[in-house]
């Protein structure tokens, strides 16, 4: 103790200590009160960064929304924005399209993947496959724009065309009528005193699945019938075509999903498996009524974040989507069409100059905004029902 | 100062129980205690091996090339409770999960030795581990509830045993033999994630004895909860024990004394040059012996308190 350097102060005593000798040095405590201030700046940095973006989209977007004609935004023709006409239903069912069709991809393959992965796999497997996953999510998307436009779209989708549609289409209508006819038979089963007013809430859910449904047939139907563009071809429109963006923004998701939802299942606790191993469940049961319910909200995360990264994709709708510029309305994949994202970097490639009437340049802002507040909402419904779904358990 | 192993003469000299020296011990207990307990009267040498539960020969369980516990002998008899005993690190838990291989999860493990249940070989090839644990049931250390509801945490083992029909009777009568029926028969579709400790262990019991096994397992059933908790999971066993022959792992002394008909102390041998550690089985026999009078200086200086 005495050899550094505080022979000059005197020895305290055993009892007594000063307020001092507890004391930061005040060099010490100027420094700590930088360090923090250079992170609390580089938060907020980042934070007005993000405000700025919502405030110039806001701002455009608003410049469009009151000069706009609102009759150019619905039941028109299809998008032509240099003409003045912007038809939203065509970009944002063009979207869905996209948005369903990469899903129906990337939610059986991610979620697949992922069961393999935390359940089956072994250890050495899993750290072979886990990096090529990761280096899939790696690959540009401008590549896979090439993949879906050169490959995907002429040797698959044009082999598969509406006859494959028939069979997704049938398969989708038989999974919805399940899932509504199982959730019916749980309804009836617990049905003992239920007030009035659940009552007309399950009755008014059920005119609304029963009326989703009959749209849906409608829709797989009219899509499976004959293309009313005539271009020579059998089945579909040389070229791009929904259908075969959305396989590769499915592609594409792939590793999102199922990274998350691996997450998901390896989080889930290895006493659970055990146990129904012990109760004497194989391994697929133990997965399917065990491992999964445990995981649903890790999942639902998965897949939520999974439509959220398909909506926004840009590179490869726009590249293998079928249209530039400009698109007419469809509901069939098997079309060209142009999504929201891809309307927006069609529209602005290269500069700002924009040949088109007015608005055309703030109609970008418009569907950007309309994107953004789109993407928004899923999050916040991701977030609060996984919340509901951790509290239940 | 403790002395935390025993001696290396001393493993040597009687570290392998064999079956004549178990058999031989069994003898002995079955005139000693005749006034003591009147379960002991079952504990005699004749019974043939079809009536015996378990009938383990030679058991080693290697994990990899690392051997966790070797060449153990033990017979199970029927409606008994066993108790395995003895220090951290000394197998007993690894040799109550191959009763029903759940060691099979474990991709290294790996067992030699014969074990019979009911005369079959456990760990012929033949044999479906799924077809084994559901005659086997087991309790684990943690209440480990399934996230689901009440009911179906119950009807689990009989609907993955194929089950549909009469599940509301079992599971009626699985809650009411672990106890617990009175307290959640009004909310059975509430989840089982809401229980509290005690309650949930009991779940575990009933959801096990819901596929009807003949044997129950436990694995420290009570580690995880208080005194109260444990009181009413000692009563259930001594309950259970009318159907259900039991193996039960535990840390506590006294609770193997409490409520088991027969003790297994196990014990850990060190490998002074590789400092492997390897569980062996000291001594199994009649509770009451072992606890007051053990044969061998290892189970006394354990039970004791001197060592372990």
């Amino acid at each position: 103790m005495a050899d550094i350097g505080i022979e000059s102060q005197p020895i305290l005593p055993l009892r007594g200590i000063s307020i001092e000798a507890l004391a930061s040095p005040a060099r010490r405590a100027r420094k700590e009160a930088a360090i923090r201030f250079i992170f609390l700046l580089a938060a907020l940095v980042s934070i007005a960064i993000s405000l700025l973006i919502v405030l110039s989209l806001v701002r455009e977007a608003s410049v469009f929304a009151f000069n706009i004609d609102w009759r150019q935004t619905w039941g028109q023709i299809g998008w032509f924005p240099r003409q003045g006409v912007y038809d939203m239903p065509t970009v944002l069912v063009s979207s869905l399209i996209v948005t369903g069709v990469a899903m129906l991809v990337a939610g059986p393959l991610g979620l697949g993947s992922a069961i393999y992965l935390s359940e089956y796999a072994s250890r050495r497997t899993r750290g072979i496959l886990k990096p090529v996953l990761e280096i899939l999510a790696g690959v540009p998307s401008v590549v896979l724009g090439f993949f879906a436009l050169f490959f995907l779209s002429p040797q698959v989708v044009e082999r598969l065309g509406r006859n494959g549609w028939l069979v997704i289409g049938a398969v989708l209508v038989i999974a919805y009528i399940a899932i509504v006819a199982s959730w019916m038979r749980k309804l009836i089963k617990r049905e003992i005193d239920t007030p009035l007013s659940t009552q007309l809430v399950r009755v008014a859910a059920l005119t609304f699945s029963v009326a989703f449904g009959l749209i849906l047939i409608w829709w797989v139907l009219r899509v499976a019938g004959p293309s009313d563009v005539d271009n020579g071809l059998p089945f579909v429109k040389r070229g791009g075509q929904l259908a075969a963006a959305a396989v590769g923004v499915g592609i594409l998701t792939i590793p999102l999903v199922a990274s998350v939802s691996e997450d998901a299942l390896a989080s889930v606790p290895q006493e659970l498996r055990q146990a129904s191993a012990g109760l004497g469940a194989r391994k697929i049961t133990t997965t399917i009524q065990v491992v999964l319910p445990a995981a649903v909200s890790g999942i639902v995360a998965a897949f939520i974040i999974g439509v959220s990264r398909a909506l926004g994709e840009t590179m490869v709708v726009f590249m293998a989507g079928g249209a530039a510029d400009a698109a007419r309305f469809t509901d069939s994949p098997f079309e060209g069409g142009l999504t929201m994202t891809a309307a927006m970097a069609s529209l602005a490639t290269g500069t700002d100059n924009v040949v088109g009437e007015g608005l055309t340049f703030q109609s970008l802002y418009f569907v950007g905004f309309v994107l953004f507040v789109l993407t928004l909402g899923l999050n916040i419904i991701a977030g609060r029902f996984v919340n509901r779904v951790r509290e239940k358990y | 100062m403790v002395r935390l192993l025993p001696s290396k003469e001393r493993l040597s000299k009687g570290s392998r129980v064999s079956a004549e020296e178990l058999a031989a011990d069994v003898a002995v207990d079955a005139v000693a205690s005749e006034q003591t307990a009147p379960t002991d009267a079952i504990i005699d040498d004749d019974m043939p091996e079809s009536d015996l539960v378990f009938n383990v020969s030679d058991l080693s369980v290697y994990y990899g090339d690392f051997r966790a516990v070797r060449d153990v002998n033990m017979a199970i008899r029927p409606k008994e409770i066993t108790a395995l005993i003895g220090p951290s690190g000394c197998g007993k838990s690894t040799v109550l999960r191959s009763f029903n291989r759940m060691n099979d999860l474990i991709p290294t493990a790996r067992v030699e030795g014969t074990l019979l249940y009911r005369g079959v070989d456990l760990y012929d090839e033949r044999v479906d581990p799924v077809e084994v644990r559901r005659r086997i049931g087991m309790v684990f250390q943690k209440p480990n509830p399934f996230p689901k509801s009440i009911y179906d945490n119950v009807a689990y083992g009989p609907r993955v045993a194929g089950q549909k029909k009469g599940l509301d009777d079992v599971v009626e009568s699985s809650l009411k033999k672990a106890a617990l029926w009175d307290e959640v028969k009004d909310r059975l579709n509430e989840s089982a994630i809401g229980m509290s400790g005690g309650q949930q262990q009991r779940l575990s019991i009933a959801r096990a004895i819901a596929g009807d096994p003949e044997v129950l397992l436990m694995d420290e059933p009570c580690s995880a909860l208080d005194p109260i908790a444990t009181a009413r999971i000692e009563e259930l066993m001594a309950e259970l024990k009318d159907e259900y022959t039991i193996l039960i792992v535990t840390h506590n002394m006294q609770q193997a004394a409490r409520v088991s008909d027969r003790t297994a102390f196990y014990s850990v041998e060190v490998d002074e040059k590789s400092d492997r550690r390897t569980g062996i089985l000291v001594e199994y026999t009649n509770t009451e012996k072992l606890f007051s009078n053990p044969d061998d200086e290892r189970t006394e200086n354990y039970i004791t308190g001197r060592f372990g």
